[in-house]
């Protein structure tokens, strides 16, 4: 082996650090010579690009964000199953101090930012438009952008496993931990750099959902008419737009300090380290109800659905929305109630956050009363809907016990504190995100997935998730801290994590049924010829499944709320949602580019010249989007126009044409 | 507009294959996807404003923390300061006359009026490079103290946006020149204008937190 790649290897393939990085080398390097000859085998390559890498349709970039979300799912699991097995017994050496601490870190933060927000953004896409009788979203091109933004990111934040080494700060990298000083090589930098780089996508998701909304309802769809999920959206944007800046900012400081030697966070020349906290957690706390509230939304439709009721109380579901996207704002101080703030400033924020308690339970109430003498079926966006509620109670309960602030002194990064917000994650978003997937997934796909591997999913994650975080409440009444490696015995603590452990193993195997249902339904391909399999109630089941690329023929005329059941009841004509021969014309369509994906692939080039100091790599990137941003600019062959003959073929093949 | 003046640029675009939505609109807001563009811009800059708030909240916080070394009573020129501000308020008025000539139809004018904006961006630009390197070579880099580091970012942040915004408007004088006054070239016409006011109006804000309440 010749010098230089002995180097090589040690420095940044890290083979010194033993058989778990060059087992991953490895198994990476073997997946990615399968891809590629697989692709290159089928002659899919051109597919790829054509379908798929080029196309700004929201549609086909909601099922890329959801792949890529369970994907980043697996990923963060496997962090989780990793850390449960090194904490299942005391003075365990599974993994080192330096690895547990690399994968807490990634797995926070793959699970908030490369996890959780991808699988808001998949529905989004998949259900926005459709549900406000739009043909796509405000500004495609950009959402194609934010989506391979999101993409690279995601590439950037694991390659630093094999390559220099993860990030180790904890997903909150607070400094002087996360400064060059006590964090010197790549990993933070990696850290920094995905955020970034994923955080600019995100706020530019934020803005086209909200012009998307604001602008492009279907004809007489008043705000008051719109679908709560789509609520949610607007609600989500709102807090996406006025909080992710924040963390640009955080980001790009710390950043500075790191590569250029300022002073902001350090702990010398009059730098401040608890303004990054401050900022951190400006952007921190509005970023759960980012990735809560569209859960929110999701349940409202499910329960409306499989309840064949309206939501009860719809106007006070969105005045809860907005109020918690509001107060949502003043709220972060309580991750850092024991830095001192002092009394006034700890009291405001504890009763800001008892506040949210509010409108949250509004809706809780909300969905029984919807419940509440309906036909329900318990279908599997259902049952995620319905152990959503029990799940949320508890931890909403103890996120108002940490609320307290002279209590949460006692709590402050206990366990208590890891199995409140796993409670409300999982319980909420997590759940959530299940529920729009089996909901949604047949107007994604056009086909049913099978329900009986899906309900041995459920089962084993659910009680596996009690079964895991029950016992960490305790843990963390007992002492135990987060983010530490390993454990005396003796203290107590060995039966409940040991517990934990089978709890979090069984949530693994519930994810791998979930994995096998969908193989299976892919397999299977029951397909979905009516396009409303669930008897729905808003306009995206009035389209076929999976809608044509131009979604509506027409553009619908609605009154009311639930205009598709409303139809189907009889109270509203069928010809106002479906397109008539006589009304079909040109349809404006905008042209697919591999623009937004060379854009992203600079950007991670970019990435990675910070991440290792190499100028050269910067500025080629740099140049790259400043030429890509002004060929967009220049360019104004934009878009295209689909012939009446082929929109009238299509509708008539689909059967939806009226005379 | 003069119902005239509208009737004349819907004909002019149905010739370069523009389909104007609201022909009844003014010229920048007369295609429906550019007025999308143009809300969508004004929640952009709702986002770029955080953005500066966040580095304002910054540097209020550290202004004061010198570290022993040169604070900004010490190092700001009330001329220097004082000589920025005035050629970037009148380049906001500047580009607020190249507005009001697209709105009459005036290709040339709009033209030079955005040369002459962005000119005296490149001349704003310049002086705060001047004043930055002089800073430099007097020992007041950015590492030396935690208020330098929020000064130079704060404002270097700033001129980076307007520096962004010369070449922007650049390829838009290009654009106007090569294509006219159009539904597309106005709307472009009017976004780069609304980015460029709006760095103006943050000016206003260092103009006063950073340099003003730094010499007092």
């Amino acid at each position: 082996m010749p010098a230089w790649f002995h180097q090589f290897a040690d420095k940044y393939l890290m083979w010194q650090e033993g058989p778990l990085i060059m087992g991953s080398d490895v198994l990476i390097l073997l997946a990615s010579i399968g891809i590629i000859f697989t692709l290159t085998y089928f002659k899919k390559w051109g597919w790829l690009w054509r379908e798929w890498i080029v196309t700004v349709d929201h549609k086909k970039i909601g099922i890329m964000y959801m792949i890529a979300a369970i994907l980043m799912l697996f990923r963060g699991g496997v962090d989780a199953e990793l850390m449960r097995t090194q904490l299942a017994l005391p003075n365990m050496h599974f993994l080192n101090a330096e690895h547990y601490d690399e994968i807490f870190t990634t797995h926070g933060t793959i699970m908030i930012l490369f996890m959780a927000m991808p699988f808001i953004f998949a529905l989004f896409n998949v259900a926005v438009p459709l549900q406000i009788g739009a043909r796509d979203v405000a500004f495609p091109y950009v959402n194609a952008i934010s989506f391979w933004l999101f993409f690279l990111a995601a590439l950037l934040l694991n390659i630093s496993f094999v390559l220099g080494g993860s990030p180790n700060a904890g997903w909150t990298s607070y400094p002087p931990l996360s400064e060059l000083g006590f964090s010197p090589g790549p990993g933070e930098n990696y850290y920094l750099l995905a955020l970034q780089i994923t955080g600019i996508g995100s706020i530019a998701t934020g803005i086209n959902f909200m012009v998307t909304i604001l602008r492009m309802r279907a004809k007489g769809m008043r705000l008051m008419d719109m679908p709560l999920f789509t609520w949610s959206v607007l609600a989500a944007c709102v807090l996406i737009i006025f909080a992710f800046p924040a963390l640009t900012v955080a980001l790009a400081l710390l950043l500075l300090d790191r590569v250029l030697g300022t002073h902001f966070f350090t702990m010398l020349h009059g730098g401040n380290p608890m303004m990054f906290i401050n900022l951190f957690w400006i952007w921190g706390h509005p970023e759960v109800y980012i990735v809560i509230l569209p859960a929110f939304g999701v349940f409202s439709e499910v329960i409306a659905t499989f309840s064949k009721k309206p939501i009860f109380g719809y106007k006070s579901m969105v005045f809860a929305l907005m109020a918690i996207s509001i107060v949502g704002f003043v709220t972060w101080v309580h991750h850092f109630f024991t830095m001192g703030s002092g009394a006034d400033v700890n009291t405001f924020f504890a009763i800001a956050t008892m506040i949210i308690a509010i409108p949250t339970g509004v809706k809780v109430f909300n969905w029984l009363f919807t419940m509440y003498r309906g036909r329900i079926r318990m279908t599997l966006p259902m049952m995620w809907t319905i152990a959503f509620i029990p799940c949320f109670a508890i931890g909403g309960a103890t996120g108002v016990m940490l609320a307290v602030a002279p209590a949460d002194y006692q709590y402050h990064n206990s366990y208590f504190l890891i199995a409140h917000f796993h409670q409300v994650l999982i319980g909420g978003t997590v759940f959530g995100m299940f529920a729009g997937m089996y909901y949604w997934w047949p107007k994604m796909f056009g086909f049913m997935l099978p329900d009986k591997l899906g309900k041995w999913a459920f089962w084993f994650f659910n009680i596996g998730f009690y079964v895991c975080f029950l016992p960490q409440y305790a843990l963390g009444f007992m002492g135990m801290t987060r983010r530490i490696y390993t454990y005396p015995s003796g203290l107590g603590w060995t039966v409940p994590n040991f517990i934990s452990t089978i709890g979090a193993y069984a949530m693994g195997v519930g994810f791998i049924f979930m994995v096998a249902q969908i193989v299976q339904g892919i397999i299977e391909r029951k397909l979905d010829v009516t396009g409303d399999p669930w008897d729905g109630r808003t306009l995206e089941w009035s389209l076929p499944s999976p809608a044509p690329h131009y979604n509506f023929a027409t553009i619908p005329t609605v009154s009311g709320r639930d205009v598709w059941w409303a139809v189907k009841q009889g109270e509203l004509p069928k010809s106002s949602l479906f397109p008539a021969k006589k009304d079909v014309k040109p349809i404006h369509m905008p042209k697919s580019s591999g623009r937004p994906f060379i854009l992203s692939v600079f950007f991670f080039i970019g990435g990675v010249g910070l991440v290792f100091g190499l100028l050269p790599l910067d500025i080629i990137a740099g140049l790259g989007v400043a030429f890509c941003l002004f060929r967009r600019s220049f360019e104004y062959d934009t878009d295209y126009y689909i012939p009446v003959d082929e929109v009238v073929e299509t509708e008539t093949t689909l059967g939806r044409l009226q005379a | 507009m003069s119902s005239s003046v509208a009737a004349s640029h819907h004909a002019a675009h149905h010739a370069e294959g523009i389909h104007v939505d609201h022909p009844e609109r003014s010229v920048e807001y007369q295609t429906e996807d550019g007025s999308l563009k143009i809300l969508g811009f004004w929640i952009f800059l709702a986002t770029d404003m955080i953005l500066f708030a966040c580095l304002f909240a910054m540097f209020v916080v550290l202004r004061t923390h010198i570290d022993g070394g040169p604070s900004g009573k010490q190092l700001f020129d009330v001329t220097g300061f004082t000589e920025e501000t005035f050629i970037l308020l009148t380049s906001s008025f500047t580009g607020g006359i190249a507005t009001f000539e697209m709105h009459r139809g005036k290709k040339g004018r709009v033209i030079g009026w955005l040369i002459l904006t962005a000119l005296l961006g490149l001349s704003f630009v310049g002086l705060e490079l001047k004043e930055f390197i002089h800073y430099a070579h007097i020992g007041a880099t950015i590492q030396r103290s935690a208020f330098l580091s929020a000064f130079f970012t704060l404002v270097g942040t700033h001129g980076c946006h307007v520096s962004v915004g010369i070449l922007w408007m650049t390829s838009i004088i290009l654009q106007v020149a090569k294509r006219g006054i159009n539904p597309i070239t106005a709307r472009k016409v009017f976004i780069v204008n609304l980015y460029w006011h709006f760095l103006d109006v943050v000016w206003v804000f260092l103009f006063t937190v950073v340099y003003l309440m730094g010499v007092m």
